[in-house]
């Protein structure tokens, strides 16, 4: 089991109510406890906790408080954010002595950019509120502290946090001895349950709590708690003993080790003790006098226990923090530490750096770096390590590693995609090696960050003790590449050590492999003395029915090539595994796995291996020689992986990085491109309007750029009217498709002949690169149309540069084609304010940003604050455009009387209604400025610093459902009730689809989601009916696979609109379970079947005396059944519960019924006009 | 007027019974149509592939996105998800509900399949077992004879491994129907279902697609099952039953008339609702009275091959004399 895994199971048994909010890594602690609760699992009292769902951590904190002060056993679990959140009630709670458990898996809270990844910077944020605080190091630890922290809690009446590394221990799969509800039973201090039942509200024995303290009484109340905080340590000392004494396993709140008689001392909480341990074990049996010592408690911090377990001979500490605090004298554990010691009057010296921030490796190579910086003469009293810092040069030199195998364990490193299985895969391979050899098995799992060609490494150690080794590995015995595609991208051999064996899937002949390698995949199976083994496993999952799925059968070859299990011992056991994962009903699908297991096992061969380099050709460069010289130097290293070594000098100060770099970073992960063929397209532009990627694109160019265009370049006549002779060009970016397919599927032409041919057909793409790469570069040189020529309709509006593009969203994502439709019609004056998630993440995701820019520089400007605030930070921008501009008019009507009264009484006036005055306005700003630039009065130089605003700019709040439906509502709903010119364009995919597909208030009736896996009971939220009930908030309702048209006339109108503007698209995603190639028809049915009416609610129209609300689709064309059918999501709970799938159809039915009838009886509706 | 009637040795009140559709999904409308008169109700067809893929698909849907955010994006299906577990479990429920047998029916395409399957639905209580049996025949590789011995080879495997009655229904495009058919009942069938309707796709010439609506029948398919009831019932044992045309009363009493133990209804009751089958009764029952015959048993096979007054219409004869006898609209009087 993973870290979650294991304090989930612990946390649940023990507690009655469980108040829960996604955010990463902690999500699954919620996600299984859900899962167990919808499954009646009971815990140890005997009830089934009452496992609720919040709308952010902030309600998830006040619910918890408030069963706590009700006397449930109640819990939580979050990271980061979150328990920023959490904040203000964790005083209240420890305020009022109340024992509560709170897991945290530590996350890095964002500062200059948000990361997902581990470090303590949020719960040290936390360690004022009066919290006790017990860290875990490892899965095992975080199992058994679960346990204790909730025991000394209740026995202490001191709230805990307790927490463990985000990622590392979190997601770390272990084989750990698991706590039988037996010993939970036995170790839980039952009376301490029962006081603080006894201390619940209730109106039979009625108090008050929370009440208002004068400055006659708080400070004295406050300190009332100080003797409860004195014992808690030795409470917590006593619940380790109960521990030990039934598991075996000992526990100290300060444990040291090493040499008994150490002079250099590192002091650390968390995962990286482990990496101390293993150092600090070889240097002590080497007789260096150092040691290690690992703080578990750190809140109360216990200093008795630390300077009982600090060896007397020790002359130096160095306290290693995962935690900046800007501007402190030193970190939170250094100045805890340094404050024990000075106070003890022990002479010893105290140095203290920072490591591991955002999860980077903390090695042992950073151990003996730290060890010997201790053990120096003149140490830095503050220092950096895991990175290179030559701005500040506070960061220690730390040696390169020395591969050689890994002493006790087999380790294996697998590079797979993540929509193979390779984790799946891998985590079951854990399990069996786990179960069939009683080894140990450690399991972790990287990730990058795009979602569409996601590369997965998973890092499998096994070994016959424990294994306690919280870094990557680095020496792998077997190495195994599942895409051979990757072999161009990834370094994937750096990890082998000498002697290894390398599994690579290709569809190359084997005696054909190594000819087909890179140059430096060939040198490193020399140099290496690799052996290679190859398989076609994508041939074998394909003529044994598993379509893609190769992780089988890649698994059948992991264990033939690794010794730890017997081939037929191995290969029953996936076949068992197999039946786990599809319950007692997997019978029929294990047997369609059956051939592909036999196959596997044929079909792996070992590969020949030439004494010489043969015709390998070496990798493409990164990023071609003309990329900006910050690509070049920052952006390139990022994309091949080498951002580790960059060093601080290379990042900007604050966070603020450049636009239009994701066009450097071609991907080439679509196996099919579209290819277009002239004679039979329409020129509708469909196909790019529903290109999620921006990777196929249509120009409309006049007959005079046709000279500058090599002849066999495609293009055709443009058969619209309305810009004359023209000619157009349908181009596919080879390299940037992820081969989705929505476009073909979009594309109405057929040739009449032979229909299965379209305008566009997905073809194979290998043999077309190099010619549809050089196509796409003329392309983009072919200058685009004035934007001011172009009708705003879908046809003409697929004519504007797309400045949003290749973003990491899925192949087929439904939500990127809206932010590319806003940047095509706003993209050159557009002001997006992003709340957290998946558009974030591809939209703000290093290494590159997929917003661009036109030929005059201008772009979108993007940005990120947090979560739940992103309408109020969009309000910002637009408050902040206004005063400039106003400050702008200002300045010109003062400078008036110096400048040409045309052009200020034109600048002032304009309207700048469409792209024609726009257009006109930016000639006035370049006049404007040339004439100030002559001027020499200051306020001159003022007006040109704001000039520029005088251009209309367009503010978008842009973010999903949890956002806008839950999180951020509160915020969303006061912007909306403003009068303020904002847009807000929410992705609703009706689920967190970021964090992995939890339901929110957008979530329709009958939907399987997690946290409600049998099917939400409840109906979706009417988020744009609430919008419209302010009366002055323009509102609509779009699905472009629906409406293309509408989708386009709502954006237009909404940006025109003068006030506050709602957009709620349908957005289909990966969460909603089908092959999203067919997202568009899914729409439409949607839309057809009265789920998704189509509306455009504009308060302008209600002056004219028309009924404001415009209903843009008609009755019900297709049933909700129908559409329901579609997806997994709905079919899921169909098949578990088709009385329940009744039940709730029909009320999905009744309800689709009801809205479409209230918006057709709204769509009537009008008074008179308010003049 | 007495109307029970024996089909597959399942004692029923009546000759009218629920063919396999969606009629018999849902417990309500079933209750429905068993009060108003349908005798026993075949289910749905379960199918052994879709069940495998959508396992598949359900799976995979929960399980292949593998994100640093996110172990999957939809939550762990429930073991029943990837099984007929619903299905067996509907078929004791209905049973129980409606008082009526309940046949289940299977459509499969690996022998192993259907026997998993076919001793489950005995297991969970089904009265009797029809086989769809679904071959187009389309495979240029593969023989009339080949695809024969695979049906007859299901029926022998299926019989041997269930006790409940076993009725098979199959399509009318065998080159040798009346062979097979006695072949399979040799092979222990104990009924056979004429006919399956195929699906036929249809074209949409605005559109270029193949259209995949499902058309419910009328009463013209009827008579392809008459001739071929009236022919075959004389020379098989088994039970028969008329499955696609049978719209009204009189359908149901040609279909009897013809050979048939029992009238399978779907389109007609699809079209007007459950309580059809009370306005086919009362037809079924008014016509009896009217021509007076003492049970439902003399009316059926009365009009089939060895008691019809001109057997020799149902054959080829009959073909040469529709033709003679045609009247060219547009010949000169």
């Amino acid at each position: 089991m993973d870290g979650n895994d294991a304090v989930a199971s612990v946390a649940y048994r023990l507690n009655e109510v469980i108040a829960i909010y996604p955010i990463t890594p902690a999500s699954s602690m919620g996600e299984l406890s859900d899962a167990w609760a919808a499954a009646g699992r009971k815990n140890l009292l005997g009830g089934v906790p009452s496992v609720v769902e919040m709308q952010s951590e902030g309600g998830a904190a006040g619910t918890v408080h408030g069963a706590l002060q009700a006397g449930a056993l109640t819990t939580t679990f979050t990271s980061s954010q979150g328990l920023l959140l959490m904040l203000p009630n964790m005083f209240k709670i420890a305020g009022e002595l109340t024992p509560v458990c709170i897991h945290v898996a530590a996350r890095t809270i964002a500062t200059h950019a948000l990361s997902i990844f581990g470090d303590h910077s949020d719960v040290m944020a936390c360690r004022s509120a009066g919290f006790a605080m017990l860290c875990s190091a490892s899965v095992q630890e975080a199992h058994d502290f679960a346990l204790v922290a909730q025991m000394a809690s209740l026995e202490s009446r001191i709230p805990f946090l307790h927490f463990f590394d985000g990622f590392r221990t979190s997601h770390e799969l272990s084989t750990i001895t698991t706590l039988s509800d037996d010993d939970l039973c036995a170790l839980m201090p039952w009376s301490a349950v029962d006081a603080h039942r006894a201390r619940a509200l209730t109106p039979d024995r009625p108090v008050a709590r929370g009440t208002t303290h004068n400055p006659d009484t708080y400070f004295q109340a406050r300190e009332a708690v100080n003797s409860f905080y004195d014992a808690c340590p030795e409470v917590v000392a006593q619940c380790f003993a109960r521990l030990a004494e039934r598991t075996g396993r000992r526990y100290a709140s300060v444990e040291y080790f090493g040499h008994p008689e150490a002079r250099d001392v590192i002091v650390v909480m968390g995962s990286a003790s482990q990496v101390v341990r293993e150092v600090v074990a070889g240097a002590s049996a080497r007789g260096e006098r150092v040691g290690g010592l690992v703080v578990r408690l750190y809140r109360p911090f216990p200093s008795a226990e630390f300077l009982a377990a600090l060896p007397a001979t020790v002359q130096r500490i160095a306290v290693l923090d995962r935690t900046k605090e800007p501007g402190a004298p030193a970190e939170p554990l250094h100045l805890d530490c340094a404050t024990v010691l000075a106070e003890s009057g022990r002479g010893v010296d105290v140095i203290g750096g920072r490591y591991g921030l955002s999860s980077k490796e903390f090695t042992p190579e950073s151990v003996q770096a730290v060890l010997a910086e201790t053990g120096s003469a003149r140490p830095k009293r503050r220092f950096t390590v895991g990175i290179v810092d030559d701005v500040t040069h506070l960061s220690l030199p730390v040696a390169e590693h020395v591969p050689r195998a890994e002493e006790d364990t087999w380790c294996a490193v697998l590079y797979g995609l993540g929509s193979d299985g390779t984790v799946s895969a891998s985590k079951s391979s854990c399990q069996i090696v786990t179960s069939e050899t009683h080894r140990s098995a450690q399991g972790y799992f990287v990730y990058d960050s795009k979602k569409a060609g996601a590369v997965t490494i998973s890092h499998l150690r096994f070994g016959h003790r424990p294994i306690e080794r919280p870094y990557l590995i680095r020496d792998a015995d077997l190495v195994a590449c599942h895409f051979a595609g990757l072999l161009d991208k990834i370094d994937v051999l750096a990890v082998a050590r000498q002697g290894a064996t390398f599994l690579l899937n290709t569809p190359v002949a084997p005696e054909r492999v190594f000819g087909s390698l890179p140059l430096d995949v060939q040198e490193q199976i020399l140099q290496k003395r690799l052996t290679l083994w190859s398989i076609d496993a994508d041939q074998i999952a394909r003529d044994s029915g598993l379509g893609r799925h190769i992780s089988t059968i890649m698994q059948v070859c992991f264990f033939a090539l690794s010794d730890l299990v017997a081939d037929e011992q191995a290969q029953s056991a996936i076949r068992s595994s197999l039946a786990k994962s599809y319950g007692k009903r997997g019978e029929a699908v294990i047997r369609q796995n059956e051939q592909a297991i036999a196959a596997a096992r044929a079909a792996l061969v070992r590969v020949p291996v030439p004494d010489a380099i043969t015709t390998g050709t070496a990798k493409r460069p990164p990023v071609p020689e003309h990329a900006p010289e910050f690509v070049r130097r920052v952006t390139a290293a990022l994309m091949a992986g080498q951002g580790e070594r960059l060093p601080v000098s290379a990042f900007p100060v604050d966070g603020t990085w450049p636009t239009d770099t994701a066009r450097w970073e071609k991907r080439g992960l679509a196996s099919e491109i579209p290819v277009w063929d002239a004679g039979i397209c329409i020129q509708c532009n469909k196909c790019t309007f529903v290109c999620p990627h921006a990777a196929i694109r249509a120009k409309a160019y006049p007959e005079s750029e046709r000279a500058r265009l090599p002849a066999d370049f495609p293009q055709v006549k443009w058969r619209g009217t309305e810009l004359g002779e023209h000619q157009y060009t349908l181009q596919v970016a080879p390299e940037d498709c992820t081969g989705c397919g929505l476009c073909v599927a979009v594309c109405p032409a057929k040739d009449k002949s032979n229909p299965r041919h379209k305008a566009i057909d997905m073809t194979l793409a290998e043999p077309l690169l190099a010619q549809e790469r050089d196509r796409f570069e003329r392309f983009l040189a072919i200058e685009p149309l004035s934007r001011a020529s172009l009708p705003r309709d879908v046809k003409h509006v697929q004519l504007l540069e797309p400045l949003f593009e290749f973003s990491g969203a899925c192949a087929g994502c439904g939500e990127t084609p809206y932010i590319k439709l806003l940047t095509q019609l706003f993209g050159d004056r557009l002001y997006i304010a992003n709340a957290t998630g998946c558009s974030s993440i591809y939209g703000g995701n290093l290494p590159t940003s997929p917003y661009s820019t036109d030929r005059a520089g201008r772009g979108p400007t993007w940005a990120n604050s947090l979560f739940e605030d992103n309408a109020e930070f969009g309000l910002g921008f637009r408050l902040a455009v206004d005063v400039h501009q106003e400050r702008a008019a200002l300045l010109l009507r003062e400078l008036g009387a110096a400048l040409p009264e045309r052009l200020v009484t034109e600048l002032l006036a304009a309207t700048q209604d469409d792209e024609q005055g726009i257009l006109q306005q930016r000639a006035r700003v370049v006049e404007l400025r040339a004439l100030l630039a002559a001027r020499p009065e200051p306020k001159a130089a003022a007006l040109a610093s704001v000039c520029d605003y005088l251009v209309k700019k367009s503010v978008w709040l842009v973010g999903g459902d949890g956002w806008a439906y839950d999180i951020g509502f509160g915020g969303l709903d006061h912007v909306l009730a403003s009068r303020h010119d904002v847009n807000i364009l929410v992705l609703d995919t009706e689920v967190y689809s970021n964090t992995g597909g939890q339901q929110s208030k957008a979530t329709p009736v009958g939907a399987a989601a997690k946290f409600a896996s049998a099917g939400k009971e409840t109906g979706k939220k009417d988020l744009g009916l609430i919008a419209m009930s302010y009366g002055h908030a323009y509102v609509a309702r779009v699905a472009f696979g629906a409406k293309d048209a509408q989708t386009v006339r709502a954006f237009v109108e909404a940006e025109a609109h003068p006030g506050p503007s709602l957009i709620v698209a349908y957005s289909h995603c990966i969460a909603h379970g089908y092959d999203l190639v067919h997202g568009c028809a899914q729409q439409k049915l949607a839309v057809d079947s009265g789920v998704w009416p189509l509306y455009r609610f504009d308060p302008r129209r209600a002056q004219d005396a028309q009924p404001p609300l415009a209903l843009d689709s008609s009755g019900p064309k297709a049933t909700v059944r129908e559409y329901m059918r579609g997806e997994a999501r709905f079919l899921m709970v169909e098949r578990a519960d088709p009385e329940r799938f009744e039940r709730l159809t029909r009320r999905a039915e009744r309800q689709a019924k009801e809205r479409v009838l209230l918006y057709q009886q709204l769509s009537e509706l009008s008074v008179g006009p308010k003049r | 007027m007495d109307l029970a009637t024996s089909y597959l040795g399942l004692e029923l009140k009546g000759p009218l019974i629920v063919g396999a559709s969606p009629i018999g999904d849902r417990q309500e409308v079933a209750q429905r149509a068993v009060d108003a008169g349908a005798a026993a109700i075949v289910l749905r067809s379960l199918f052994e592939e879709q069940l495998t893929a959508e396992a598949q698909h359900l799976r995979r849907a929960s399980d292949d996105f593998h994100f640093a955010e996110a172990k999957s994006v939809l939550p762990e299906p429930a073991d029943a998800v990837f099984g007929p577990d619903q299905y067996l479990a509907h078929i004791a429920r209905l049973k129980r509900a409606t008082g009526v047998p309940i046949i289940a029916s299977l459509n499969g395409t690996t022998a192993s399949g259907w026997l998993r399957y076919a001793v489950e639905c005995q297991q969970a209580g089904a009265d009797a077992l029809e086989l769809n049996v679904y071959q187009l025949g389309s495979d240029p590789e593969r023989t009339a004879e080949n695809i024969e011995a695979e049906v007859l080879q299901m029926v022998l495997q299926v019989k041997a491994s269930i006790t409940i009655p076993v009725t098979v229904k199959l399509s009318p495009f065998f080159t040798s129907l009346g062979n097979l058919l006695v072949r399979l009942e040799e092979a222990g069938a104990n009924g056979f279902v004429l006919f399956n309707r195929l699906y036929q796709p249809d074209i949409d010439a605005e559109e270029l697609e193949v259209s995949h609506q499902l058309e419910l029948s009328t009463s013209a398919e009827l008579p392809l099952r008459l001739r071929w009831l009236a022919l075959l019932s004389p020379r098989l044992s088994g039970s028969l039953a008329c499955s696609g045309g049978v719209h009204t009363g009189l359908d149901a009493v040609k279909a009897l008339m013809a050979g048939a133990h029992v009238v399978q209804v779907v389109s007609a009751v699809l079209r007007h609702g459950p309580s059809r089958f009370g306005d086919l009764l009362a037809e079924l029952r008014s016509f009896l009275e009217r021509h007076e015959y003492p049970s439902l048993a003399a009316l059926r096979g009365s009009m089939s091959v060895s008691r019809c007054p001109d057997p020799r219409a149902f054959e080829r004869q009959g073909y040469q004399r529709v033709l003679a006898s045609y009247r060219d609209p547009i010949a000169p009087a």
